[in-house]
């Protein structure tokens, strides 16, 4: 009986135990938020991206020895699931000190309390040197600034236009619409290819907003009206975007396109596959070295409304629960030198986001190889609605132009996602809480 | 004379109650790990999610959720999508239930025998279960492909007369080519359960049967059929669960499919709470998940209680 009764007090101590230590786990300590004293840590999406992931190690580097009071702590994520371990961190109340964010969704975390306005004044670089579409602001206060920005832009072979009798544009003169019909249907007759227009059909998530809004937007229509973020009817489902729709659809049904191209669109141009590639301009440099000088790098298509392209890339900010802001401020204002947004667009492949930076890198200056790039960016780009909306009204897109690619009515699809995007509006009061 | 029992009996009760009270003490201690896990990880978000469901709670927002009452499931109601998946899941759950039930039992019967090398085949239709179904989606959408494997062999065992589709593009097969695949995945683990179960019948009862010249199909109706009552309604339910959650292969395929052709319930869960950030939506559709997977679990257990 003695024995029976300690191997209960044992099991006993054990469950209590085991209770406890869920108990502990559960509550959790609220007390660092990003920071144990002056270490910072640093959250970016960059795991697996080593060029860009150099580069934001280098600065740390830098800031870490430039001065004894702060230290930066670097912890990087794969890119598809950055968004959702900030989200879960946020949840948590345990967001980095420094973060970088995906341009678009930075109005989204500046409204659900995740980002703090910083202020970079007096810095190296100062902010409207910036190209506008890199810098972050929401409600008319800055959260976030970004290095460089990207473009997109077709991507085709001179040879295989020359052969075809297709006209290289400019940017003085884009190509037309029926120009754009025209030149897929002559591609498509030559023979040579299965499908002569890539597009990326193949990929998912932001991809697809990024990618081919531009055109909906070039057609005239857009996602949500501009004018005060508060309906999508009648713009997302307007006559215009039902054109872009049945457009869209046109390239699959007529063969153009593939309703859903192969997991890597760029290798597979650069095999040959296809002959023109709608792609950002961060294949640009390995497009270029694949093809040299038979490359040709092709402004968007007008299709009335001029041509357009996306904007706004990732950028760096501050969480609102940081315990060490004047930290993390120190290092946002001390990575804002010349020297590093060369570094980043050298090193990514990507445009700029000052004029001092790019006449430092010999393809972004005038008379360079990507120059007409920069002219894109400046020109064409249209930013991503810039409300706090936007993931809702990014996953609804993504949903309509798969259902459109896949024979939906346009009209029907498009109507679809106004309204569930005007619904979302509506439940959550307009974003302005 | 009276009293002698009552001396006797005082003694005995103390000592059974003593050794009773310790005994489900014991038992209580031994159940209370389990028993917390299951409240904290089962019961408490159940319990959440049947509140969330009345707010108007977002995954990303500045402010604390707020009740809203039943408008969540008024716009639910109004929305074509959750009908479709609505249908989808229950056309998945009513093929593959059968499907991969029956095909499980007609494997287990043939690895059943006493035949050198069976361990091997048991071996071999087990692989697909362990390995992730994530693996086995990415793997299959490139079997599915329109110049995939499948359209490949398709071909070539037709000579060439028939082609395939884009399996995973077309709304009319899609949902189908999931089938196939799911079936494929987890006919391996069934089949184990049958085989436990058939592994139960005494052999006596063959031997009788065979005795008084019973044929296969007789053997199979009378004997195998009757003795695997309690392996039946195991498989059932297991298998009607996991088929009403559906959701790695769509995530991971189709994302809803062409023309949301393969939406399911969890699937529209997961979007909208997740990727959409409408958490108390979403907790409205598991909420509706919930009370029908209940359902149909309450009918199948009256359908097949025992009847005596």
């Amino acid at each position: 009986m003695l024995f029976r009764t300690r191997r209960l007090a044992a099991a006993s101590v054990a469950v209590t135990a085991a209770t406890a230590l869920v108990a502990g786990c559960t509550s959790g300590s609220a007390s660092t938020s990003g920071a144990s004293g002056d270490t910072l840590t640093l959250w970016t999406h960059n795991a697996g991206n080593s060029v860009e992931l150099d580069v934001v190690k280098k600065i740390i580097k830098d800031f870490n020895g430039s001065q004894d009071k702060y230290k930066v702590k670097l912890q990087a994520f794969p890119q598809s699931d950055y968004n959702n371990s900030v989200v879960a961190a946020a949840s948590a109340r345990k967001l980095p000190c420094l973060l970088d964010v995906d341009g678009p969704n930075v109005a989204n975390w500046a409204w659900g309390g995740y980002l703090d306005p910083i202020d970079v004044a007096g810095s190296e670089v100062p902010v409207l040197s910036q190209l506008a579409s890199t810098v972050g602001r929401y409600n008319d206060k800055l959260y976030a600034f970004g290095f460089y920005d990207v473009s997109l832009a077709y991507f085709a072979r001179k040879s295989v236009l020359n052969a075809n009798g297709v006209r290289v544009p400019t940017m003085d003169k884009p190509w037309t619409k029926d120009e754009f019909n025209a030149a897929l249907a002559k591609l498509k007759k030559s023979g040579k290819f299965e499908y002569p227009l890539e597009m990326g059909t193949g990929g998912t998530g932001e991809w697809w907003s990024y990618g081919y809004s531009p055109q909906l937007q070039s057609f005239g229509g857009d996602l949500i009206d501009r004018g005060d973020y508060k309906t999508a009817s009648g713009t997302l489902d307007g006559e215009n975007a039902v054109e872009w729709a049945t457009w869209f659809h046109s390239l699959v049904a007529k063969g153009y396109m593939a309703k859903k191209s192969g997991a890597d669109p760029n290798k597979d141009f650069l095999a040959g596959k296809s002959a023109i590639q709608w792609d950002g301009s961060w294949n640009a440099a390995k497009n270029a070295e694949k093809l040299g000088d038979d490359l040709a790098i092709i402004p968007p298509v007008d299709f009335g409304d001029g041509p357009k392209i996306g904007g706004a890339s990732w950028q760096w900010g501050m969480s609102s629960t940081c315990s060490n802001k004047a930290g993390a401020q120190a290092w946002l204002k001390f990575s804002r030198q010349t020297k590093y947004f060369v570094d980043y667009a050298k090193a990514t492949s990507t445009i700029p986001a000052t004029e001092a930076a790019a006449q430092q890198i010999a393809d972004y200056q005038p008379g360079g190889k990507f120059d007409v790039l920069v002219d894109f960016a400046r020109k064409y780009a249209m930013v991503r609605p810039a409300t706090p909306a936007y993931p809702y009204i990014s996953t609804e897109f993504e949903k309509a132009s798969k259902d459109i690619l896949a024979g939906a009515d346009p009209k029907d699809a498009l109507g679809r996602a106004a309204k569930s995007i005007d619904n979302n509006l509506k439940t959550n009061n307009y974003y302005s809480d | 004379m009276l009293a002698a029992p009552e001396r006797l009996r005082p003694v005995r009760r103390t000592r059974t109650t003593n050794a009773r009270r310790r005994e489900s003490f014991t038992a209580f201690g031994m159940a209370t790990p389990a028993v917390v896990l299951l409240i904290v990880f089962l019961v408490v978000p159940v319990a959440l999610a049947f509140t969330l469901a009345f707010t108007d709670a977002r995954l990303v927002s500045p402010t604390p959720a707020r009740f809203v009452g039943l408008r969540n499931f008024t716009l639910l109601f109004q929305d074509p999508t959750f009908y479709k998946s609505l249908r989808n899941t229950a056309y998945f759950a009513a093929v593959v239930v059968p499907l991969q039930a029956g095909l499980a039992l007609v494997l287990a019967l043939l690895v059943n025998a006493k035949v050198r090398g069976v361990n091997f085949f048991r071996t071999v239709y087990f692989l697909p279960v362990v390995t992730s179904m994530v693996v086995v989606s990415l793997l299959w959408t490139f079997l599915y492909r329109e110049d995939g494997l499948v359209n490949h062999v398709l071909s070539a065992l037709t000579f060439g007369h028939v082609q395939g589709p884009d399996w995973l593009g077309d709304p009319a097969t899609a949902m189908p080519a999931i089938i196939l695949m799911s079936v494929w995945q987890g006919v391996g683990f069934h089949m184990i359960i049958w085989l436990a179960g058939l592994q139960t019948i005494p052999a006596e009862l063959y031997e009788a049967a065979d005795l008084d010249g019973a044929t296969r199909r007789h053997r199979f109706l009378h004997v195998t059929w009757p003795g695997l009552r309690a392996t039946r309604t195991f498989v059932l339910v297991t298998i009607t669960i996991a088929a009403l959650s559906l959701f790695t292969q769509i995530r991971v395929m189709t994302q809803g499919g062409p023309l949301d052709s393969t939406t399911t319930v969890v699937y529209q869960a997961v979007h909208s709470g997740y990727d959409q950030q409408q958490t108390a939506y979403a907790a409205a559709v598991s909420l509706i998940f919930f009370v029908l997977v209940l359902s149909v679990s309450l009918v199948q257990r009256f359908l097949t209680r025992e009847k005596d």
